[in-house]
Formats: structure tokens, C-alpha cells, sequence
């Protein structure tokens, strides 16, 4: 009995840090749809107070980090998170980044070609002089 | 000549992309909950706290639901508009009282008028919360299979009623 008692009394703080460190790590995930610009950590509107005890709320009844995120995006959409899953409607938006890469390395190999010029002949006469001039 | 078609081509793209996006309004986030069932709910009634309150209620038959509060500015700019919906009979309206105290409520829809059928009592916001509820007022037509079928975030205008709320409460209550 004292045994579970202290099990309780080391384990209960352990526990809450967990949630508390977990929800904060949601919270600079998730976009506060009021501001839209901030996180729900940052915000300091009502909606994402009430959103960070959703999160807490959820958390400790023991959902896990991927529920939490599910439960708000199936009300609020991909938009409240931060980090844009990879699906057809946000390829681009993933591939937009390496397309203008492979488009900046075709044209710096275009321009690169086009100024390999090889250097002009030099007629029989010029090469005299040349020769010349370098004695 | 080439190349002059080439910048010239790239610079008609940016100004096409830059006047899409410029028109783009940020606020208007698409809410996933169009074509889903309207979230559950059974809350207390504004006007008669012992009454409650469920979505089910209205299922077989369109209606809307209208989300407000009496400290939200823009409410009171839709509230004539909310009214004239009402009372054209297109639909029933249903209120859903978001984060509201009732002390504050009940006196501004004694100087206002109050358009709903009946108000659903939100206090803590949770119901909100699934309806994805962001930006008060917002607007919801459901169907009668209790689906969401059109969300509208802030005031409700004479040209929004006229030009999406208005058919589509037509189209779905006509069959």
C-alpha cells in the first residue's frame, strides 16, 4: 500500500511533465486560426486557449500526439498545421522548392555552355606577331 | 528575338501568379467539414436554459445554422441580414450562441430582434470547436441528412444570400 503510494507520488509528476512537454511541442506545430500567422503557442486569442486545453485535455486522457493532430485537422483542416502533409493538392508546394533548383541548374548549364566560346583562329600572320612580341 | 519571348513570358506568368494570390482572401480557410455530417450536439437553449437542443432535431429538412455572440462587432453588421433570411422563410434559422454570457445575450436580442427560430446556449465553446469554428459569425446550411453542405466565415452580406445561400437552400430543399 505505501509501496503504490509512492509508485503514485514519483510517477504522477513524471506523467504530467510528459503531457505538459508534449502539448507544447503540438503547440508550436499548429497554427492559431485567428492569427494566422502564429502558432497556438504564441497566440494569445481565446480560440487558441481554448484550443491548448483541448490539446492538454486530450493529451491527458491519453491520446496520442498523432490523435490530437487528426482531431484538430478534421475541424479546421491541413491549415492548422504548420507542416503540410504530402498530398496531391500540396505537391507543388513540396516539389516547388526542387523544381525551381533543377530549373536554376539547367539554365546556369545553358548559360555556361553558350560561353565556352572557342577562342578565335589566329591567321598565319597574327601568330608571327605574336611570337614576336613574346621574344 | 528568343530571348525577349522567353522574360517576356516569365514576367507575364509572375504578374498572373501575383494577381491570383493578391485576390486570394487568407481568411477564408476551406473547412473539411463540407459534405460531412454536422457534428452532434445537445446543448442547453439560450432563452429557456431547462429546454435543450440537439442537431438531430432538424434532420429532414434544410436549414441553417447561424454562429454569433453578442461581443462580436461584425454580428451585429450580419444581423439584418440574418433577419431578412429569416424571415423570407427560405429556410429555418437555428443560432448557435458562441462563448456568450446569457446577462449579455438576452438584452442584445431584445435591442436587436431575434431572427432564430431557437438558440443553442455554447458557453464553453466546445460545440465551436467541432464545427470548426474560427472566425464569429459563421454561417452553415445542412441538409436534410444532417450533411454541411456550405460554410460562410463572417458577416453574411445581401450579396452572399443572394448569390450562394439563397440557391443552395433552394436546390436542396427542391427534391
Amino acid at each position: 500500500m505505501k509501496r503504490a503510494l509512492l509508485v503514485l507520488l514519483v510517477a504522477l509528476p513524471c506523467w504530467a511533465q510528459d503531457v505538459e512537454h508534449r502539448a507544447a511541442a503540438l503547440e508550436r506545430e499548429l497554427r492559431c486560426l485567428v492569427c494566422q500567422n502564429q502558432t497556438l503557442a504564441e497566440s494569445n486569442a481565446p480560440l487558441a486557449m481554448d484550443l491548448r486545453n483541448q490539446i492538454r485535455e486530450q493529451l491527458a486522457a491519453g491520446k496520442s500526439d498523432r490523435e490530437v493532430v487528426d482531431y484538430l485537422v478534421a475541424r479546421y483542416g491541413d491549415f492548422v498545421r504548420y507542416r503540410p502533409p504530402l498530398k496531391a493538392s500540396t505537391a507543388l508546394l513540396w516539389a516547388g522548392p526542387f523544381l525551381f533548383l533543377i530549373g536554376g541548374f539547367y539554365f546556369l548549364a545553358r548559360l555556361l555552355r553558350r560561353r565556352r566560346v572557342p577562342p578565335p583562329e589566329l591567321t598565319s600572320a597574327e601568330r608571327a606577331r605574336a611570337a614576336k612580341l613574346l621574344e | 528575338m528568343k530571348r525577349l519571348g522567353w522574360t517576356l513570358g516569365v514576367f507575364v506568368a509572375l504578374i498572373a501568379l501575383l494577381a491570383i494570390g493578391l485576390r486570394l482572401n487568407p481568411r477564408e480557410v476551406p473547412s473539411p467539414l463540407i459534405g460531412k455530417p454536422a457534428p452532434a450536439f445537445d446543448l442547453p437553449l439560450l432563452m429557456t436554459p431547462d429546454k435543450r437542443f440537439s442537431e438531430r432535431e432538424m434532420l429532414g429538412q434544410v436549414w441553417i445554422l447561424n454562429v454569433w455572440a453578442s461581443w462580436c462587432p461584425p454580428c451585429l453588421v450580419e444581423h439584418p441580414v440574418v433577419t431578412r433570411v429569416a424571415q423570407s422563410g427560405m429556410a429555418p434559422v437555428v443560432g448557435l450562441n458562441y462563448k456568450d454570457a446569457r446577462d449579455e445575450a438576452l438584452p442584445w436580442l431584445a435591442r436587436n430582434g431575434n431572427p432564430y427560430q431557437l438558440i443553442a446556449f455554447d458557453a464553453d465553446g466546445r460545440i465551436g470547436i467541432d464545427y470548426g469554428v474560427y472566425g464569429v459569425p459563421e454561417t452553415y446550411v445542412i441538409d436534410r441528412q444532417g450533411v454541411i453542405r456550405y460554410k460562410h466565415i463572417g458577416p453574411l452580406t445581401p450579396d452572399v444570400v443572394q448569390q450562394k445561400l439563397e440557391p443552395l437552400v433552394k436546390q436542396l430543399a427542391g427534391r
